[in-house]
């Protein structure tokens, strides 16, 4: 195997995977300092994501989040621009699958429903990501900071809207009135007894598809279309994409946009496909979970679905673990999104001259012309 | 012991990687004396000097500083044992004062307040004894190139350097500032000073050295007394077989003008004019050369011309179609109407570097309806218009999967220029196409250019380097500060034509206008900019 | 008249309280990004210095030793991120974020583990706490007119952190502009290769630039948990990092004009809270949400809408790698 093959393996692979066992390496460190013992925590872990049916069909239905809204990070990182304003989109994504819904007659057929939903949730999610987009795009404005206020700006605007416009009639607590049947996306389990197949019930429903299918979408949009080509170029290179005719200000806010569309996405997978209306909070951590997601996944729609199952075992997981241990609660999970956004990102190269001395080191007889970038 | 060597190096080694930078370097600098370092880009030059400086640390091999061996392992000591270096990209702090930047490391204390009026008086005294003088409160911004490298020195003095190693110091002077150089050089020489002078200008070479050694492909090849050898030799040496210094070239057939540019104004992001109502033609079967040391608007006239930025007045009729400040054309309309650009900075905007070199060789043409079909952009039609491009200018590795970056320079180069070329375009547009590009990719890369020519399309080449302007084109045309101060056949040019036009000495201004007086008129542009 | 007077007194009074933090934090980045560093883990380190702070005082009952503790936990952070920063050269923006939401899990993990209070620390007694303090003659000057009640109720009765805060600001204007390590700090921060160049380790200064707004994060997250409240809650920092760093970006990175970005931030929102439940002829009463949504919006229209470009520092955000 030559250099630059074993070179490639290393990037690929091995230092990907090195990064994320030390993120889990330093997590069990943290349950050790709470007096947790990192081995039983681990069991309880994966016994909560796969020890039961019930216990995988949550994990799914987590990890559909998770490719929503890695797949949206991802594509903003592509054009250069930290999303960090997932959280806020999900949430104002199901303002608008919500409206879209309550606003139709209960009468039409869930044709019309859910794909209205989808419009809804896609429209409003692109819409709060309008106006940093734009921000950052004609005035410069840090496009970090204006998407974690617009976070704020979103919690703010959906409990005034929950408490005092939509809130159900009648009702204290601040969600809207139930969805109609017609508007329900169907269950997994409900789809499998059509099918003659008995599972558990849980909240797993066909948004996974829709998840996957927008992995597929996203693939084929960045790597074999000429806008996706448009957006990798300016995220690279702003001066060689305007030198190539792209207009960079234009793709910030389209990338930025589809970025915000597909956070907006959660909502139909947790209102549409379970809560079936609207409410408070059901968007909390999917948002930055999507970030750690997205670096985990190196940007790829394979690698973020991979790491979004990941996640998706940890959030479930760490639900068993703060249900069976006094002492825990699901910020666990927090802490390791942290871990996971510090090693596969932020120190992503940390163990790189290491690996290469060990495994692909430079012998002296290289010719003179081949120059090899280390 | 020989104590009259100012630098001794025995068997310098230096790997970056598979690179082998020096490989075993002997080099030995007579004291007093102004030494030359010539080689290609890439020979190992910077590297070496980067090593005598204590930037690197050498693998192996010894440094003597008259007659001390040292080992440097940060510019500190280097500096300590009479090191001083003038890089060829200036190491100033843009906002920072000229007082300032000197004192940046040898402040004379922890409050500034105590070391700078020691310092002032030192500069001073600097200033008259080599003819340094600069302005000591002006913030570097506002000086002129040739200022600046004048701060450069006075801070290697300061520092008390014995040696001053300058690398590529007139690449960003007009003649004239060379001149000027050369009897500081002069001056420094009577004081005791050693200079070393690395470059690749062989004209300067034979002018002001006493000494000259070359390097090629990492090792030192010759040493020999400047008054035995000549240009020739020189190139021969450096490239290792014989050198077309000028390109063969039948006469210009020159037809229909395929480009009239009328009364350009381009202003840059700060609203500073930097192309001033000028006016020129540009004929199918030429090539126009734009002569002018770097700074003078060569940048914002390629910018306006290929339409990535907006021109502040004046029209550009272009094959047909007329583009002025209320009709912008956007670079992707343009290259539709058969215009082709390769910029001058090609890490900058002529390639991606983290793109493969299929992707790069895609840039501009990412919309092309010959490898799109509909939404598809097709992975093997990308990869097969990176073959293609790769054979046509014998790009080396032909990997289109290999990444931008890991080509050569040269191979860089030619890569962009083929997806330009090959496009077949009516109007050519040329920044820099030699820059940083070894000799032999260089005689390739002029062949090109006047293949062009030949096959009737219009050219507009912008150099620095005199010699390419002077060999390659037909007719010159010199941009001095936005305006154009020289218009000339090439034939009729030569370089102290162009120097003097250049440097705006053709006009009614005194042509014993020197430095000081630019820097003055520097210093009222500068106010009246803040003024706006 | 009187009354309109107090109220505006009573504003600013509360300016002063809720700027604080915001100063301390601005100041932070700016020795940061003045070193080409970009700290978007204001936040974070401000989280972590208040748990730290109110877990201490909790336990040992000393605010200082709150304090004490915040500052050395608040420059571990800064040197985590100096480490994949700086020695790693790891994006700047990305280990921002890590660390704040890795400090967002850990003090509620932590909290829950220690304190078994779902999170929060145990609420303190006045001895744990920085107090206010009564400027001397304050009661017996409130007679002056004007300048006696200017006096007692806005400059008199702040907690020492409060001060410290102000006084900081100068030091940071002399430390920048009139020190050696201020010079070589502003270098590091538009040219580090001319620093490089001149002998000088671009590392270490920027080390020490994180290191110093690591010190001042721990005053601020300490100032949030035990001088302006009396315990730890979650996320109780909501967003003040950030709005920090929209300050250091509007105050163009200069020490007083940040100063008065905050002190602009923080008069914004006691006026906004002074209008809560109050009606306003022809639109009702402003809604509690919109109040509370008042800091984020601001900070989006400020850094919209300022005049002019703010030019950072030309280093900023990029890692130093050795040309070669």
């Amino acid at each position: 195997m030559n250099r630059d093959t074993r070179i490639a393996w290393i990037n690929r692979l091995i230092l990907p995977l090195l990064n994320i066992f030390t993120a889990f390496a330093v997590t069990a460190v943290v349950f050790w300092l709470i007096d947790v013992n990192p081995i039983e925590a681990a069991q309880v872990l994966l016994y909560g994501a796969f020890g039961y049916e019930e216990g995988i069909g949550y994990t799914i239905y987590y990890t559909t989040n998770f490719i929503f809204t890695g797949l949206a990070v991802a594509i903003a990182f592509h054009a250069g621009l930290f999303n960090i304003g997932g959280e806020g989109q999900a949430y104002v994504g199901g303002l608008g699958a919500g409206l879209a819904i309550l606003m139709l007659d209960p009468s039409l057929g869930a044709w019309v429903f859910i794909p209205a939903s989808i419009i809804g949730a896609l429209l409003f999610g692109g819409l709060w990501a309008l106006i940093p987009a734009y921000l950052q795009a004609y005035r410069g404005s840090h496009i970090v900071i204006t998407t974690i206020m617009f976070n704020f700006l979103a919690a703010s605007l959906m409990v005034y809207l929950m408490v005092h416009v939509l809130r159900e009639t009648g009702q204290m607590t601040p969600q809207s009135e139930l969805f109609p049947t017609n508007a329900w996306m169907p269950f997994v389990h409900d789809v499998a007894a059509g099918f003659g197949y008995s599972i558990e019930a849980s909240p797993l429903n066909l948004s996974v598809i829709l998840a996957l299918v927008c992995a597929v979408l996203v693939w084929f949009f960045l790597w074999q279309t000429r806008w996706g080509y448009a957006i990798r170029a300016t995220g690279k290179n702003g001066s060689a994409a305007v030198y190539s005719g792209i207009k960079p200000k234009r793709i910030i806010i389209i990338a930025m946009c589809i970025s915000g569309a597909l956070a907006g996405l959660v909502s139909i997978n947790e209102l549409v496909g379970y809560q079936h209306r609207l409410i408070m909070d059901f968007h909390l951590g999917y948002g930055f979970g999507g970030i750690a997601v997205a670096l985990m996944g190196r940007k790829h729609p394979v690698g973020i679905i991979m790491a979004a199952l990941l996640f998706g075992i940890l959030y479930q997981g760490g639900a068993e673990l703060a249900f069976e241990m006094s002492g825990v609660s699901r910020d666990i999970v927090v802490v390791m999104q942290g871990l996971v956004i510090l090693f596969c990102g932020a120190l992503e190269y940390m163990y790189r001259p290491w690996l290469i001395r060990r495994l692909a080191p430079v012998k002296p007889q290289a010719a003179w012309a081949a120059e090899v970038s280390a | 012991m020989t104590d009259n060597y100012a630098i001794e190096l025995t068997d310098i080694d230096k790997r970056f990687g598979a690179v082998h930078a020096n490989n075993n370097v002997c080099l030995q600098v007579k004291r007093g004396n102004i030494h030359g370092i010539v080689g290609e880009n890439g020979a190992g030059k910077s590297t070496l000097m980067s090593i005598l400086y204590g930037f690197y640390q050498a693998d192996a091999g010894q440094i003597k500083v008259l007659g001390q061996a040292y080992t440097f392992t940060d510019s500190h000591q280097a500096i300590a044992a009479g090191i001083g270096m003038v890089h060829q990209h200036f190491m100033l702090v843009e906002n920072f004062t000229v007082l300032e930047n000197v004192i940046l490391g040898s402040e004379g204390g922890a409050l500034l307040a105590n070391g700078m009026g020691a310092a002032r008086k030192e500069l001073t005294r600097l200033g008259d004894e080599y003819g340094l003088k600069v302005d000591l409160d002006a913030t570097i911004d506002t000086l002129s190139v040739g200022l600046q490298q004048r701060v450069e020195i006075l801070k290697a003095l300061y520092k008390g350097a014995k040696i001053l190693i300058l690398d590529e110091p007139t690449g960003v002077l007009t003649p004239q500032e060379t001149d000027e150089l050369f009897r500081i050089f002069d001056a420094l020489k009577q004081q005791g000073v050693t200079i070393m002078l690395i470059t690749h200008k062989l004209r300067e070479i034979m002018s002001i050295t006493d000494q000259v050694s070359v390097m090629r492909a990492g090792q030192m090849v010759a040493h020999t007394d400047t008054k035995d050898t000549s240009r020739e030799q020189l190139a021969e040496l450096m490239v290792g077989r014989k050198v077309l210094l000028q390109v063969n070239k039948k006469p210009a057939n020159v037809r229909a003008p395929l480009m009239k540019v009328k009364r350009l104004t381009v202003k840059d992001s700060q609203g500073i004019e930097r192309i001033k109502d000028i006016s020129f033609e540009l004929r199918a079967g030429e090539v126009l050369g734009v002569a002018g040391v770097s700074g003078n608007g060569q940048t914002q006239l390629l910018e306006a011309l290929s339409g990535i930025v907006k021109m502040e007045s004046g029209s550009v009729e272009i094959l047909g179609f007329n583009m002025d400040a209320k009709n912008p054309l956007a670079p992707d309309k343009l290259r539709q109407l058969g215009l082709a650009h390769v910029p001058e900075d090609r890490h900058r905007m002529g390639l991606i570097t983290d793109f493969s070199a299929s992707e790069s060789a895609l840039l501009g043409y990412h919309t092309d309806p010959k490898i799109n079909s509909g939404i598809w952009l097709s992975h093997k039609k990308v990869e097969a218009n990176c073959n293609s491009l790769m054979s046509a200018f014998d790009v080396r590795p032909a990997d289109p999967r290999l990444k931008s970056a890991n080509f050569s320079g040269g191979n860089q180069q030619k890569l962009i220029l083929a997806r330009e070329m090959e496009r077949n375009p009516d109007v050519l547009l040329i920044g820099q196409p030699t820059r940083g590009v070894d000799i032999g990719a260089i005689e390739f890369i002029h062949q090109r250019i006047i293949d062009m020519r030949d096959a009737g399309k219009a050219v507009l080449l912008v150099s620095v380097e005199l010699d390419e302007i002077m060999s390659v084109s037909d007719r010159i045309i010199v941009l001095c500060d936005g305006e154009i101060t020289g218009r000339i056949d090439a034939s009729d040019a030569d370089e102290q034509t162009l120097g003097m036009m250049m440097a705006n000495a053709l006009d009614p201004i005194d042509p014993l206008q020197t430095m000081d007086d630019q820097q003055a008129f520097l210093k009222q542009a500068a106010t009246q900019e803040r003024q706006l | 008249m009187s009354d309109v007077f107090l109220t505006v007194l009573l504003t600013l009074d509360a300016t002063v309280r809720v700027s604080t933090p915001l100063i301390l934090a601005a100041m932070a980045g700016l020795f940061a990004e003045r070193a080409g560093v970009v700290d978007i883990g204001l936040e974070g380190k401000m989280l972590a210095s208040a748990f730290a702070a109110a877990s201490v005082a909790a336990v040992v009952g000393s605010p200082w030793a709150g304090l004490a503790v915040a500052i050395i936990v608040s420059c571990g952070l800064a040197m985590l991120h100096g480490f994949a920063t700086i020695t790693h050269r790891g994006d700047q923006v990305v280990s921002g974020i890590a660390i704040n939401i890795l400090v967002a899990g850990l003090t509620i993990i932590l909290g829950l583990a220690w304190f078994h209070q779902g999170g929060l620390t145990p609420a303190l007694n006045n001895e744990s706490r920085f107090l206010s303090i009564t400027l001397p003659f304050a009661e017996q000057l409130s007679f002056i007119p004007v300048l006696g009640p200017i006096y007692k109720e806005l400059i008199s009765g702040h907690n020492i952190l409060v001060y410290l805060a102000f006084v900081v600001v100068p030091m940071v204007w002399w430390v920048v502009y009139r020190t050696r390590f201020g010079l070589r700090l502003r270098a590091v921060g538009e040219n580090p290769t001319a620093v490089d160049t001149a002998g000088l380790s671009v590392i270490k200064l920027r080390y020490k630039a994180l290191l110093i707004g690591g010190v001042l994060c721990g005053v601020a997250g300490t100032y949030i948990a035990i001088a302006h409240n009396a315990q730890f809650t979650r996320d109780m920092t909501a967003g003040q990092g950030y709005i920090a760093l929209a300050a250091l970006i509007f105050g163009k990175w200069r020490p007083f004009t940040v100063m008065m970005a905050c002190l602009l931030f923080g008069f914004l929102d006691a006026l906004a809270v002074r209008l809560q439940g109050v009606a306003i002829p022809g639109i009702g009463e402003i809604p509690v949400q919109f109040i509370e949504a008042t800091p984020y919006l601001l900070t989006v229209i400020l850094l919209a809408g300022f005049i002019g470009r703010a030019i950072p520092p030309k280093a900023s955000g990029l890692a130093y790698v050795k040309e070669r």
